[in-house]
């Protein structure tokens, strides 16, 4: 099981990365930690003609805070946040999930952004960056621009990422106020994919009593199925909230159905896990104005 | 910009084991055969080379890397460290020695790498809790032990070096 | 003997192994390049499960660089004769394609070229024209008269057929007050060890021999096979085992036509060749266990007393049968009464061809499966007789005095004490409150349940077993068979040394510490002092049709052999000895090294001047004695013998006993089972080595967890296969496995002289079973099927819910 052949590229600087990519577009492809580009290439299911190996760039291995986002470059790999306390604080649902990333040893080199350029449907990152109302800084030689992870993810394996586009950094809005957040998953093995995983959010504003929430439900459909919201005043009824936001989320839905998990199975774990994880944000953000 | 187009052989240094080593890579050579079938360090085992069963596992500056899922060129200049590395640490030798009082092996395929990863991780955490060193040892498959053996190895000596290291 | 206090046989000795494993230095197939101008190979495999080849060009990989050359299935026929096995059905099976691919996975075309990344250019540059046909891949589908036809030949799928009946079962069925009736489905698994295959093929033409080197395990029965398919004499096919294997359960029997397919192309290409097996390959195209679709039905009394049993066992070969196939559905034949008194048994056995990777031993080699049956039967029939569990299997279980006992189908139950092991397992499991926390769950409407199993492990086959899948009249035709012999070979050198060695190609399984435990007991030397060379060799070290790695047969059979070749070496150095220390050879003793006079520590010799002697100064030996220190023992279990007319065989030399319990709770919410408690309790004998014997436990636990749990090799409607790499074929991590609490007790075997019985498939093959009777038992089910998925468990545990 060998790659096929190919032309191996290592910039020395983004300038060098985004020129190949402009020559090459979907003929290239960008090397970060290899652990999803690896095994593609050694099954042959990625033919490139080009591997753009940005590893040495440094610059992109940056955790860098800019007013109210934390910029993580696209080198920054996933023990790095972990390891982080300034990303604890600043994303810790983001942290929470990436426990459930793969394996001590595949987070010591996977990087975040090559999760969400790999987009699969049941990735924790994708999912937390779109929960959370992230962005996607793509860099390439006629621009950089800012891509909502609303929009940004597109469907199994497909991102907004031109062939000519780097991911250079994801864009994590900073929670404030006082914050809930949940993260559960469920997989048959530790570390494996998720069938189902569930991220959520909540915080309140000192300030106005005002509150908002994010949930997000992933592996149920193709992408990430979002729910964000706030309002002046809290609910009176978490739980009777709670239920609410997750009916408007699953309304419609047609949950994937493989090896691992019929429809049937993602529908109800859609539903569980959501109202269980949106119900701990929300008490834990909202949780005094109840009593 | 180093490029490397297909086909073609190039050259890579690199320290393995402290020690300079170089050889011949073509650029889809896997660093996994590189290391074996170039540099001849058979110790670095590989059982699927799709990232998955960790056998690969080698220390590539400083940072744990699947062998498998890494390119021989990406070494060039790097820093790595395998099992024959490993296996000249004199500070390893309790934990190879506690591996063998535990069961911790049988026959062996998978040890190279997990190796690799308890030094890296004993390293980062010296002190651990069940629950981290079975989350560690999660991203390797064993077939023959049922891990229980490796579990208490590396428990026992983090215990022993902690209690040693407060004394 | 290994019964004296201060004998190593016993002792947790640290494994001899391990040294070289811990620090790189052990050498594995892969690592092996024992002659220059090595070529390496890639197959070209069928990605359809069943098609026509109408022909394959081949001319573009031919001319790529690099390439030495292509072999197709049509060129390689002129050159082999078909693998046999035991099923006379009339089809052909060859280790590539001919003209016909019936499975996803089978070889089609053979390339080899300077390295592996050019061998795979050069296969994907080979057109192959297939006329796809319909494919079957499900065994009850298979049989169906509008199903596909693998073997048009044959007739259609049912390539093998027969029917037992032991003692009256008619009339058992008829008088029963109870019977329990379940039909499953079993899922194909298999126990992927983490290295793959790997062998180098040389062909030389003058003399007219093969030399091939791999990691296959034996059993070597299959040696002849493979030099009949190369249409030479045994003699001209040297296989030789490389020293360390990772892992093998069983798996690695099933790389011989692969062997027999390089030694072939290395013929026609003139170059020696290396294939070493990639991970998809593994998976799709090595081997497996088989998938099944059995019933069982029990017949009781109104006490529960196990009256007769009833087996309807219908076996998915997969495309071929490839020897020693059908053995897996006779393992456990001639014990099919378990650890019970049950005395009348039917049981009818059909092989179905369908487009699968055909399969082969596989860790518990057909045990999964059986105990699968018979222990669910047991906890259905507790539950309707309103019995407990384990009073039903403490009323059935074989009288700890009735020993040696043989079974209605002919095993000869060595030793046991069954109702030991059932209290100690109960008791190390706290069963009583157990039992009181599930009242209490179950009042509070959570989901927990308590599984047990119990069941016997024979080990160290007898090669005829496999013969039951002829008729008794067949079996007088081809000539009488039985068996299972065991060599070693001790040899002390005239530095006075100890190179051992063994014809059972072990895979992790420490036997190269214990053969240097039992031969430093018998020589008064120390484990480490002895090297024990485990790289057999069928050109320069003694084999038998038995040699290999399977069915447990090292404490079971070869430590026999150790034993007697060390005992014969010893005697020699005692009566050496007394003519130097003008003593009798009785009053000799050898110990820490020395010849010595016993009771008088102080006179002796060192043994390397006794080796010496023998080896410098033949002249001065006592009268008639042969120089130098040198023993083979070929020793074959008096207890195995031919199968009888009426079906009966004596199909394994010992009969170790394992129970286990589990109690768990389904998480009614998402499936999962949460693990409460896992206990086994074992009898394997006079344990040799702990260290040995727990890892041995451990590991074949987290076989049967995964079993259970996880694993299966998923073909779609189609034939597709589904699990080509180890995120899609789920292997337990350490993160999945619960605590397992374990303990043994002792029967010593009179089988052999230290009383120890084969073990290490035990436990893969009750867990399984045990983790189904819990999920039955929390969700008040008859019916439970593997694996264990979570959906699979949540669908039951939620059946209002419409499952799509
Ligand atoms: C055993 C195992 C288990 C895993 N489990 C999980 C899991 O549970 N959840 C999970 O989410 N992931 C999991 N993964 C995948 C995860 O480890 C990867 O880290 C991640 O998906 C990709 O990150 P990477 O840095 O390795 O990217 P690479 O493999 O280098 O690249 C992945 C893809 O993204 C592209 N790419 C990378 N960086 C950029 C960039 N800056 N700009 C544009 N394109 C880019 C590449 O071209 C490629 O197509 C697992 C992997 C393994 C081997
Ligand atoms: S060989 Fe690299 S992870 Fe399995
Ligand atoms: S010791 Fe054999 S795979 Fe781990």
């Amino acid at each position: 099981m060998k790659p096929a052949a190919f032309e191996y590229c290592r910039p020395d600087s983004l300038a060098e990365a985004l020129a190949l990519l402009s020559e090459y577009g979907d003929e290239a492809a960008v090397l970060a930690g290899g652990l999803s580009l690896g095994p593609l290439l050694n099954m042959r299911m990625a033919r490139p003609e080009v591997v753009i190996d940005i590893n040495r760039l440094a610059d992109l291995a940056r955790i860098e805070r800019d007013g109210e986002v934390l910029r993580l470059g696209a080198l920054v790999r996933q023990a790095d946040v972990l390891a982080s306390a300034e990303c604890q604080d600043l994303v810790p649902l983001l942290v929470a999930a990436l426990g459930h990333v793969g394996h001590y040893q595949t987070r010591d080199r996977g990087t975040l952004a090559g999760s969400a350029a790999h987009a699969d449907p049941s990735a924790e990152v994708p999912l937390c960056l779109k929960t959370l109302a992230g962005a996607v800084e793509l860099t390439s030689e006629r621009q950089v621009r800012r891509v909502p992870a609303d929009d940004f993810f597109q469907g199994t394996l497909t991102t907004a990422r031109a062939d000519d586009e780097m991911i250079t950094a994801l864009l994590w809005p900073t929670d404030r106020g006082r914050q809930g957040f949940a993260f559960e998953e469920v997989s048959e093995r530790r570390g494996d994919f998720a069938i189902v995983a569930a991220a959520a959010w909540a915080e309140r504003h000192d300030y106005d009593e005002g509150y908002r929430y994010g949930l997000g439900l992933g592996g149920v459909e193709e992408w990430s199925l979002v729910s964000r919201g706030g309002g002046r005043r809290a609910p009176e009824d978490l739980a009777e909230f709670a239920d609410e936001v997750i009916a408007g989320v699953t309304e419609d839905i047609e949950p994937m159905r493989d090896q691992r998990a019929s429809a049937a199975y993602r529908r109800h774990l859609a539903d569980h896990l959501g109202r269980k994880v949106l119900l701990r944000a929300l008490e834990t953000a909202l949780g005094e104005v109840q009593s | 910009m180093m490029r490397l187009p297909p086909g073609q052989r190039t050259r890579v240094t690199c320290t393995v084991n402290g020690q300079a080593h170089s050889g011949f890579a073509e650029s889809r050579t896997l660093l996994s055969d590189f290391l074996r079938h170039e540099l001849h360090l058979y110790g670095t085992h590989v059982g699927c080379e799709h990232g998955v069963c960790g056998a690969c596992t080698v220390v590539l500056d400083g940072r744990l890397a699947r062998s498998c899922a890494t390119l021989a060129v990406q070494a060039e200049g790097a820093e790595i460290t395998t099992v024959e590395g490993l296996a000249a640490d004199e500070g390893l030798e309790p934990l190879r020695q506690a591996f063998s009082r535990h069961g911790a092996l049988q026959c062996g395929f998978c040890t190279p790498g997990i190796l690799a990863s308890a030094s890296h991780f004993l390293a980062a955490r010296p002190d651990p809790t069940e629950a981290e060193v079975r989350d560690m040892l999660s991203g390797h498959l064993c077939r023959c032990t049922g891990y229980e053996g490796m579990v208490r190895a590396i428990l026992e000596v983090a215990r022993e070096t902690t209690e040693g290291a407060n004394q | 003997m290994g019964d004296r206090a201060d004998s190593w046989v016993g002792r947790a000795v640290p494994r001899l192994e391990d040294a070289a494993l811990l620090t790189g230095n052990a050498r594995f197939i892969d690592d092996l390049s024992p002659l220059p101008g090595i070529r390496h190979v890639a197959l070209l495999r069928s990605p359809h499960p069943h098609a026509r080849i109408l022909g394959i060009d081949a001319e573009a990989a031919r001319a790529m660089p690099g390439v030495v050359g292509v072999v197709t299935g049509a060129e390689l026929r002129e050159h082999l004769n078909p693998l046999a096995s035991a099923v006379r059905a009339p089809m052909a099976y060859y280790p590539i394609a001919i003209d016909k691919v019936r499975y996803a996975g089978e070889p089609v075309a053979l390339v080899a070229a300077e390295d592996r990344y050019l061998a795979e250019d050069a296969a994907e540059a080979i057109e192959v024209d297939y006329q796809p046909l319909d494919a079957v891949v499900d065994p009850l589908a298979a049989l169906a008269t509008e199903a596909p036809v693998l073997h048009e030949e044959a007739g259609g799928n049912l390539v093998h057929h027969r029917q037992f009946a032991y003692g009256d079962p008619e009339a058992a069925f008829a008088e029963a007050a109870e019977v329990v009736r379940l039909a499953w489905r079993y899922p194909r698994q298999s126990a992927t060890p983490m290295e793959t295959y790997g062998a180098i093929a040389h062909f030389e033409a003058a003399p007219e021999r093969y030399t091939v080197w791999s990691n296959f395990q034996g059993p070597f029965i299959l040696q002849p096979l493979m030099a009949r398919a190369l249409g030479i004499g045994g003699n001209q096919l040297r296989l030789i085992a490389a020293a360390h294997s990772g892992g093998s359960f069983g798996i690695k029997q099933g790389l011989y036509p692969y062997l027999v397919l390089l030694a072939a192309a290395s013929r026609l290409l003139g170059c020696p060749l290396k294939w070493v097996e990639d991970r998809l390959e593994h998976l799709s195209a090595s081997s497996s266990a088989a998938d099944r679709a059995d019933e069982i039905e029990a017949a009781f009394d109104g006490e529960g007393h196990l009256t007769g049993l009833r087996f309807d066992n219908l076996v998915n070969v997969g495309a071929y049968v490839r020897a020693p196939e059908p053995a897996s559905v006779y393992r456990m034949h001639a014990a099919a009464n378990g650890c019970y008194r049950v005395r009348h048994i039917a049981i009818q056995n059909r092989l179905v061809t369908t487009n699968k990777l055909p399969i082969g031993l596989n860790r518990g080699y057909g045990g999964p499966q059986f105990y699968f049956g018979l222990e669910r039967a047991m906890d259905l029939a507790a539950r309707r007789l309103a019995i407990d569990p384990a009073e039903i299997r403490r009323r059935n279980f074989l009288a700890a005095d009735g020993f040696p006992y043989e079974g209605p189908a002919g095993a000869i139950y060595d030793s046991g004490d069954y109702g030991k092991g059932l209290e100690m397992l109960l008791e190390i499991a706290d069963y009583p409150t157990l039992r009181a926390r599930r009242d209490a769950a179950r009042a509070e409407g959570r989901l927990f349940g308590i599984g047990l199993a119990a069941g016997v492990e024979p080990s160290g086959s007898n090669m005829a077993y496999v013969t039951l899948a002829q008729t008794p009249e067949e079996r007088e035709k081809a000539g009488g068979r039985s068996g299972g012999v065991a060599c070693a070979s001790v040899a002390m050198d005239p530095s006075g040394t100890v190179t051992v060695h063994l014809d059972s190609t072990p895979a992790g399984q420490g036997h190269a510490t214990v053969a240097a435990q039992i031969v430093a007991d018998a020589l008064g030397l120390r484990p480490e002092q002895i090297q024990v060379d485990t790289a057999m060799d069928t050109g320069s070290g003694a084999w038998s049709l038995a040699s290999g790695n399977y069915s447990n047969r090292f404490a079971a059979i070869v430590v026999g052999a150790i034993a007697e070749s060390a005992g014969r070496i010893a005697g020699k150095l005692k009566a050496v000895a007394a003519e130097l220390l003008e003593v009798a050879a009785d009053d000799v003793e050898l110990a820490e090294g020395r010849a010595r006079i016993a009771g008088v520590p102080e006179q002796g010799i060192a043994l390397g001047r006794v080796a010496a002697a023998t080896h410098w100064h033949p002249a001065g030996l006592p009268d008639g004695m042969a120089p130098g220190l040198y023993d083979t023992a070929l020793l074959n279990p008096a207890v195995l013998d031919a199968p009888d007319g009426a079906d009966r065989v004596a199909s394994a030399v010992t009969f170790g006993f394992l129970c286990d319990l589990v109690a768990l709770e389904v998480e009614r919410a998402t499936g999962r089972l949460r693990i409460e408690r896992y206990a086994s309790v074992h009898d394997v004998g006079r344990v040799l080595n702990p260290i040995v014997v727990e890892g041995q436990v451990r590991g074949g636990f987290a076989h049967g967890f995964g079993a259970a749990m996880f694993e299966e090799l998923a073909y779609d409607q189609d034939g597709n296969f589904l699990s080509g790499s180890f995120a899609d074929y789920l292997c337990p991590t350490s993160a999945d496995l619960p605590p397992l609490e374990f303990a043994n007790y002792e029967t010593a075997s009179p089988q052999n002289p230290f009383g120890s019985k084969g073990m290490g498939d035990g436990s893969s093959m009750l867990t399984p079973v045990v983790l189904a009777n819990a999920v039955a038992d929390a969700l008040d089910l008859d019916e439970v099927e593997l694996p264990l998925s979570l959906d699979r468990v949540w669908r039951l545990a939620n059946p209002e819910t419409d499952g799509r």
